[in-house]
């Protein structure tokens, strides 16, 4: 039963939807490291909750919270994008 | 259940419903994957980790692949080539092919691509990432010949040209002169020249206090200029000097046996050691396919980043024209995978993923100070071109800010960490 939910919610999407989630994704990877778990001074993002993603990229974007290149990162991503990034990472496992 | 079993029976079990004919397709779709760098190294080993179903085969003659990325510091001394170096066992392990021979010739139309060892593999998609060649001649006098004696050390092959460089560094006598040739855009890694007299003038400064640089540049204006001008005033005063094309800066002729670097009008400059980064194009294969056009790069589809002149062929990484985007290791991953996501989807009969491309590249300048370059890219509405996202991107703030600095150094180094287990890990 749990597989044909999963499979309704899988067609409930749109395809491009479903597939540009971990696309954007992948863009955090290369300094987040492979999977969001985090490399050298660089923090981890798997196993976030998905609202604190959000707020600090959506605050990244704004100026409003201090970094070294993330608001210059986080202003190239729509709302849209960051919260569906923000959703991928909080699902993987720290 | 797992998420990743979950997952992986949604993928499974919306394919059996939508088409059961393209799953046979699909189960037997060969990706074949040309280049073990940063392009393709990255698109062999997503393709087995988001697309299960593909057979994934990568051909790359060296057994160990030499990064572009932090050669510099190798030529500085604050790195070892070892430090640099991957092999290829991460990515059997994730059930990649990997055939370490080189692809001598394209068969566009039949699909085959023709290995020197004789073998002839055949492909559904084909992701080309052969990088780029160095156009001897096109500084005159200066030829592989030449390079063993005024390295290039801009394609490193087994290493041996950084090494050949950083041992020049080393036997130089203190006061001699470094003269380095830097080549009009476009070319690999843009802001690589600058940071590569960052890590000359670190060793200098160390080891050879009376020495100097000589940078010739065939451009009026580079990468990060602000930034670098500031660390270099900042950390080594006095100890670089970069001259630009329109102060005669541009070196159109060498003469190897004396180490001369002659400009455009006709100043002779001998110098200790000499660094010549000669003009560059596509890889010889991708030219060779007919892919490239008059410019000696190879055009590609925005979304796809198939070759205009050959669909199923996606060409990324250095050998590719990316509109605004740099030749940079990181863009070569991105756009791999947005490469690999729409291979495969045309494989299943869909349309290719809407594409977003990213790029933060880092310089080091000197100790605990590093600087950054990031860039966000969209295709236009129409699918024509590729735009830089309004607003986003652009380099580190300037001024006295030693935290930012550092941390940016900091950050480097786990990028370096990052990429290099995304590609090969």
């Amino acid at each position: 039963m749990r597989f044909v939910a999963a499979l309704l919610a899988a067609f409930a999407m749109s395809a491009p939807a479903a597939a540009q989630a971990p696309l954007a994704a992948e863009g955090c990877y290369g300094c987040h490291g492979p999977g969001g778990t985090g490399a050298g001074g660089i923090p981890a993002l798997a196993g976030r909750d998905a609202a604190e993603l959000r707020a600090a990229m959506i605050a990244f974007r704004a100026n409003e919270r201090p970094g070294t290149i993330m608001g210059r990162v986080a202003r190239g991503y729509t709302e849209a994008e960051i919260a569906a990034v923000a959703d991928h990472f909080a699902r993987l496992p720290r | 259940m797992t998420p990743r079993l979950s997952r992986r029976a949604v993928l499974a079990g919306a394919a059996l419903l939508a088409a059961p004919s393209a799953v046979r397709a699909q189960s037997q779709a060969r990706l074949l994957v040309i280049g073990g760098g940063f392009g393709g190294a990255s698109a062999a080993g997503f393709a087995r980790r988001r697309f299960p179903w593909l057979d994934v085969t990568l051909v790359e003659p060296k057994a160990r692949f030499v990064t572009c990325p932090y050669g510099n510091l190798v030529i500085g001394g604050t790195k070892t080539l070892d430090a640099i170096t991957h092999g290829y066992d991460g990515l059997r392990a994730r059930g990649v092919r990997v055939v370490h021979d080189w692809a001598a010739g394209i068969d566009a139309a039949a699909r085959r691509v023709r290995l020197q060892g004789g073998e002839t593999l055949g492909y559904d998609r084909l992701i080309l990432s052969p990088g780029i060649a160095l156009r001897w001649g096109a500084l005159e006098g200066y030829d592989e010949a030449a390079a063993e004696v005024m390295p290039h050390a801009w394609v490193p092959g087994d290493g041996a040209q950084t090494l050949l460089l950083r041992r020049q560094l080393e036997a130089m006598p203190d006061g001699g002169v470094v003269g380095m040739a830097i080549p009009a855009n476009p070319f690999r890694c843009p802001p690589g020249p600058y940071e590569r007299i960052s890590m000359i003038a670190g060793y200098l400064k160390r080891h050879k206090p009376r020495s100097k640089i000589l940078a010739f540049d065939a451009k009026d204006a580079f990468s990060k200029q602000g930034l670098f001008q500031d660390g270099w005033n900042a950390l080594y005063p006095g100890l670089i000097e970069w001259v630009p094309a329109n102060r005669d800066g541009r070196i159109t002729r060498v003469d190897a046996r004396d180490r001369v670097l002659e400009s455009e009008f006709g100043e002779k400059h001998r110098v200790a050691v000499a660094n010549v980064i000669p003009p560059q194009s596509a890889a010889r294969i991708a030219i060779d396919a007919g892919l490239a056009d008059a410019s000696g790069w190879v055009p590609v589809n925005p979304v796809t980043f198939e070759s205009r002149a050959a669909p199923g062929i996606h060409v990324v990484g250095d050998a590719n024209i990316p509109g605004p985007m740099p030749k940079s290791g990181y863009i070569a991953n991105s756009t791999a995978k947005q490469a690999v996501a729409s291979a495969a989807a045309s494989l299943r009969g869909e349309a290719p993923p809407s594409a977003l491309y990213y790029n933060t590249c880092y310089s080091h300048v000197g100790d605990d100070y590093g600087i950054s370059i990031v860039g966000i890219f969209r295709p236009n509405a129409e699918g024509t071109a590729i735009v830089e996202v309004p607003g986003s991107g652009g380099v580190s703030p300037r001024g006295n800010l030693p935290e930012q600095r550092r941390l940016e150094a900091t950050y480097a180094d786990a990028w370096y960490d990052s990429i290099t287990r995304d590609m090969f890990g």
